[in-house]
């Protein structure tokens, strides 16, 4: 059946790369320009009456034209051709290949350590398994191409983060997840990881002061390493191309840490997920959004978690990372698991229908839901506006516990639970 | 010195050439669907384009359709868009 896609202009490189990547470079496509959210009816039909921003011909002509326009020989053969990715790139000394992987946007923009064959070698040392073993697959969102990955890759993005071989197979684990940590989203995501298990003892991950930030040499490298890998293995995190948020996101970095399980008045994590306490395990959140803080639970905490969660973004589930000492201050108020503090919070963490559903996102992604009777949402559509409704269920809010005791401290993240993944089976 | 270095990229599918479908020679009486992705305000845009051919191309019967849910496939709504339809406008796509 004849087709046009419409895009706003923003995206062509974009729109004009998946098409090729699909095989039909020729793809008939309009474009109208950015944004549509928030444009009213007479804006956006001064869109469809003026000037496609790509081809600078009127809107309406590439689309009837796009439906009408008989076929060219491109048309008719589309195109297909094998693509590949070399082992190893032509030799050079340390400068000029500094400078490749620069060029080739390979890298963060912060030095590399280059993966030589050397140090791969070494690295892959800190697993069982084969160089090439397929781990899996990558995409920087749903609708784009797969790149698929070998143990070899993801060894060679291990040793360019500085990771040592004893980290490979938590980084495996997080490769092996399926979730990129550099979604294209126009959103700006970041996907943070937590590690639980006794691997964090082994390779000496600390939970302790400063935990999310750069002061570990394995909860840092781990984490360049998984943004680093994302970026390659899923076949760029270009902007314009492969990668569109508007804002970008520093935890695109570095954004992996270990649960302070010792320290914590909770069973971990992991073993929520229903995994053994002796299990290692790696366990990754998509967002990183929005960051909110505070101290607690100090006399006005329900007022303040309140406030809180009235400041999340409504599509995206957090994750509450709760120093030990904050921690045992909810245990003494009578929350003895995390579950009863999420119950807690979904119960208590309201919006009125009118703000939950004016969000660009919500609109999107549950709406549709919520028109065709899917619950929670369907629910939430018939409340009145000013009535106040759950932002969250219990069960998607994530409470982990890390930090050094210095400050009864707590942090809340944009960090939806995705999925968790044993790092034993990639040692 | 020169040194030896892997290439850290992943491996890409083939990609497979498909050929575009067959043009119409004119939409006067064709049923067009306009698909709406479900983005935020895509379904004004929709409406403000079914508005558009209501007023200009009143010959070609232009339908507002939408899947059922936003970044997922909807094979019933292609199945009836198939169907029905004798083409397709998609968007908005950001």
């Amino acid at each position: 059946m004849p087709t046009v896609a419409v895009h706003t202009d923003p995206f062509a490189r974009l729109a004009r790369a998946t098409a090729l990547a699909n095989g039909m470079p020729t793809a008939r496509q309009a474009f109208v320009p950015q944004p549509v959210v928030g444009r009213t009816p007479p804006q956006l039909r001064g869109y469809i009456e003026g000037v496609d921003p790509v081809s600078k011909r009127p809107f309406i002509q590439e689309v009837l034209e796009g439906l009408t326009r008989p076929l060219d020989d491109k048309d008719l053969k589309g195109v297909a051709f094998e693509r590949s990715t070399p082992r190893l790139v032509p030799p050079g000394t340390e400068e000029d290949l500094q400078q490749l992987f620069i060029e080739n946007k390979w890298t963060d923009f912060l030095p590399v350590i280059l993966p030589t064959e050397e140090r791969v070698a070494a690295m892959l040392r800190g697993t069982s398994h084969k160089p090439d073993e397929v781990v899996g697959r990558l995409a920087p969102t749903a609708f784009r191409e797969a790149w698929e990955f070998t143990v070899e890759k993801v060894a060679v993005n291990a040793v360019m983060a500085g990771c040592r071989p004893e980290y490979l197979p938590v980084v495996l684990a997080l490769a092996a997840s399926g979730q990129t940590a550099r979604s294209s989203s126009t959103t700006s995501f970041a996907t943070l990881a937590m590690v639980n298990g006794p691997i964090r003892n082994e390779i000496g991950m600390d939970s302790g002061i400063g935990v999310l930030g750069p002061f570990n040499h394995a909860n840092a490298t781990i984490g360049r390493a998984y943004n680093l890998l994302s970026q390659n293995l899923q076949g760029g995190s270009v902007p314009g191309e492969t990668y569109m948020g508007s804002l970008g996101n520093w935890y695109n970095y570095s954004a992996c840490f270990p649960e302070a399980e010792e320290r914590s008045p909770w069973p971990p994590f992991h073993v929520q997920k229903g995994f053994k306490a002796e299990e290692s395990v790696a366990s990754v959140f998509f967002g990183g959004r929005y960051t909110l803080a505070g101290f607690g639970p100090r006399e006005t905490w329900r007022e303040e978690f309140r406030r809180v969660f009235a400041a999340c973004e409504q599509h995206l589930a957090p994750l509450l990372v709760l120093d030990p000492i904050a921690a045992r201050g909810f245990v003494e108020l009578g929350f003895d698991n995390k579950e009863k503090l999420a119950e807690w919070l979904s119960d208590n963490g309201r919006l009125s229908a009118r703000e939950y559903w004016d969000n660009q996102w919500v609109q999107t992604l549950f709406r549709s839901l919520a028109v065709a009777g899917v619950e929670p949402y369907a629910a939430k559509y018939k409340a009145k506006p000013d009535e106040l409704i759950r932002v969250y269920e219990p069960s998607q809010i994530s409470i982990a516990v890390a930090g050094g005791e210095t400050q009864g401290a707590w942090r809340m993240f944009g960090g939806r639970y995705v999925k968790s993944v044993s790092v034993d089976a990639w040692r | 010195m020169k040194l030896s270095v892997h290439d850290p990229r992943g491996y890409p599918p083939k990609v497979t050439g498909k050929r575009l479908a067959p043009r119409l020679q004119s939409l006067d009486g064709k049923v067009v669907y306009l698909v709406d992705c479900l983005f935020d305000n895509s379904e004004a845009f929709m409406n403000q384009l079914l508005d558009w051919f209501g007023e200009h191309l009143p010959a070609v019967n232009a339908r507002i359709i939408k899947p059922r849910q936003s970044w997922v496939d909807d094979p019933d709504m292609r199945k009836r868009v198939e169907a029905e339809g004798q083409a397709a406008i998609l968007g908005v796509g950001l």
